[in-house]
């Protein structure tokens, strides 16, 4: 169970990853994005951006790792993390 | 420290692998292939073709193209991921077929950045070393099948679309030199600045060892590269005050069309600004940012009318830039 600014960032994420993929977010958060196809390699640097600018967090290149981002749950949970 | 660039070379095998010859061993349509990757076709050497081979090829190239004789040359590079075997590289065997018995050759055993760290380490080690041969030269070929190079032609057998559809072969050179300039020298461009950088965290996300498949992560490799060519080439700009739309060109190493066209967009400059020919030779690793070089500086026999900036990213990670322009007459 989210409290609900969690659950606020999670749809910003969500509303971000299907701006990007232009298709719609997987229902599963858990799901891989990568393995169904939503995102790919050239996708996931945007999104990357989108992200650091959407939230105003700063990625650094060392946390640019794909699988903190292959489902809305692992990047949710980076974000959260970087917002601390 | 003064260092110039005066010539560049290439060479790449004569056997055109087109993506309807390639595609039925991916198992994917010509057209899928030009779609990922924006290459309609590579060269492929024949079995018997070594890396030192072809980087024997470039080299006499660049030479015929400076008018230079090898046994001035004070000093020899060869970078190369693909090379048959650990010790000795490449770098002796090139070096000895160039007629040199006594400079020192240096292997700089390295995919895709290799040339880039070599013009870089050249730029500094030219005034103590004379003039210096910097070749790139690969046999990738070898490396998407998985095989021994120069052990086993081609097969028959499918390959990995996620690799086999983006590496070609081939080789370039270029020659550096703390001499300034003659007028009659092909190029007269002037080595201002070199950022090179290691991150070996990610060490494992894109390997090769003879013998063995290659392996690679492609969602890191983008995702890493996006950020790490613009950012090199930011950095020597910087230093050099040099805004990035006044560069007359980027001949960077030809990984993809999609990321050439991605590094243009983070450095706010028009695409074509960016030398491209991956469309014809696919990926050549450490091979690909001289070709690019020696292509273009063929075509532009009057020169760059402005600043020119080569940069490079390759498994390590590996990554980094350099600046030049033309030299004051």
């Amino acid at each position: 169970m989210v409290n609900m600014s969690d659950a606020t960032r999670r749809a910003r994420l969500r509303t971000l990853i299907e701006k990007v993929a232009g298709k719609p977010a997987p229902a599963d958060d858990d799901e891989s994005l990568f393995e169904s196809e939503l995102l790919d390699s050239f996708a996931l640097p945007d999104l990357v951006g989108a992200i650091e600018e959407e939230f105003g967090v700063k990625i650094p290149d060392s946390d640019l790792n794909p699988r903190k981002f292959d489902s809305v749950a692992r990047m949710d949970e980076y974000i959260a993390s970087r917002l601390v | 420290m003064t260092a110039y660039l005066l010539g560049f070379g290439s060479h790449v095998p004569p056997r055109v692998v087109t993506n309807a010859e390639l595609a039925a061993r991916v198992d994917r349509t010509p057209e899928w292939i030009e779609g990922a990757s924006g290459i309609r076709e590579r060269r492929w050497a024949d079995p018997e073709t070594s890396v030192a081979d072809l980087g024997v090829a470039a080299a006499e190239d660049c030479l015929a193209r400076t008018g230079m004789s090898a046994s001035a040359l004070g000093m020899v590079m060869v970078a190369s991921g693909s090379a048959s075997r650990g010790f000795p590289g490449p770098a002796a065997e090139v070096a000895a077929r160039l007629g040199l018995s006594t400079v020192p050759a240096i292997d700089l055993p390295m995919a895709s950045a290799g040339s880039l760290f070599g013009l870089a380490l050249a730029m500094h080690l030219t005034e103590t070393h004379g003039d210096i041969l910097v070749i790139g030269a690969e046999k990738m070929s070898s490396v998407i099948e998985g095989a021994p190079p120069e052990a086993t032609p081609p097969k028959a057998s499918s390959l990995d679309p996620n690799t086999a559809i983006l590496f070609g072969d081939g080789a370039g050179a270029a020659l550096v030199s703390s001499r300034p300039p003659s007028e009659r020298a092909v190029r007269r461009w002037r080595m201002l600045d070199a950022a090179i950088h290691t991150d070996g965290q990610f060490r494992q996300e894109l390997r090769w060892s003879p013998g063995a498949p290659l392996a690679m992560n492609g969602l890191s490799v983008i995702l890493q590269a996006s950020r790490k060519i613009p950012a090199a080439i930011s950095e020597v700009l910087a230093r050099q005050g040099i805004a990035a739309g006044d560069v007359a060109v980027f001949l960077l190493h030809q990984a993809n069309l999609n990321l050439i066209a991605r590094v243009a967009k983070s450095l706010g400059v028009p695409p074509e600004k960016m030398f491209t020919n991956v469309e014809r030779y696919g990926n050549t690793s450490s091979a690909s940012m001289l070709i690019a070089a020696a292509e273009w500086a063929a075509a532009h026999p009057e020169g760059a009318p402005g600043p020119v900036v080569f940069a490079a990213f390759g498994a390590g990670y590996h990554w980094g830039a350099v600046v030049a322009t033309e030299a004051a007459d």
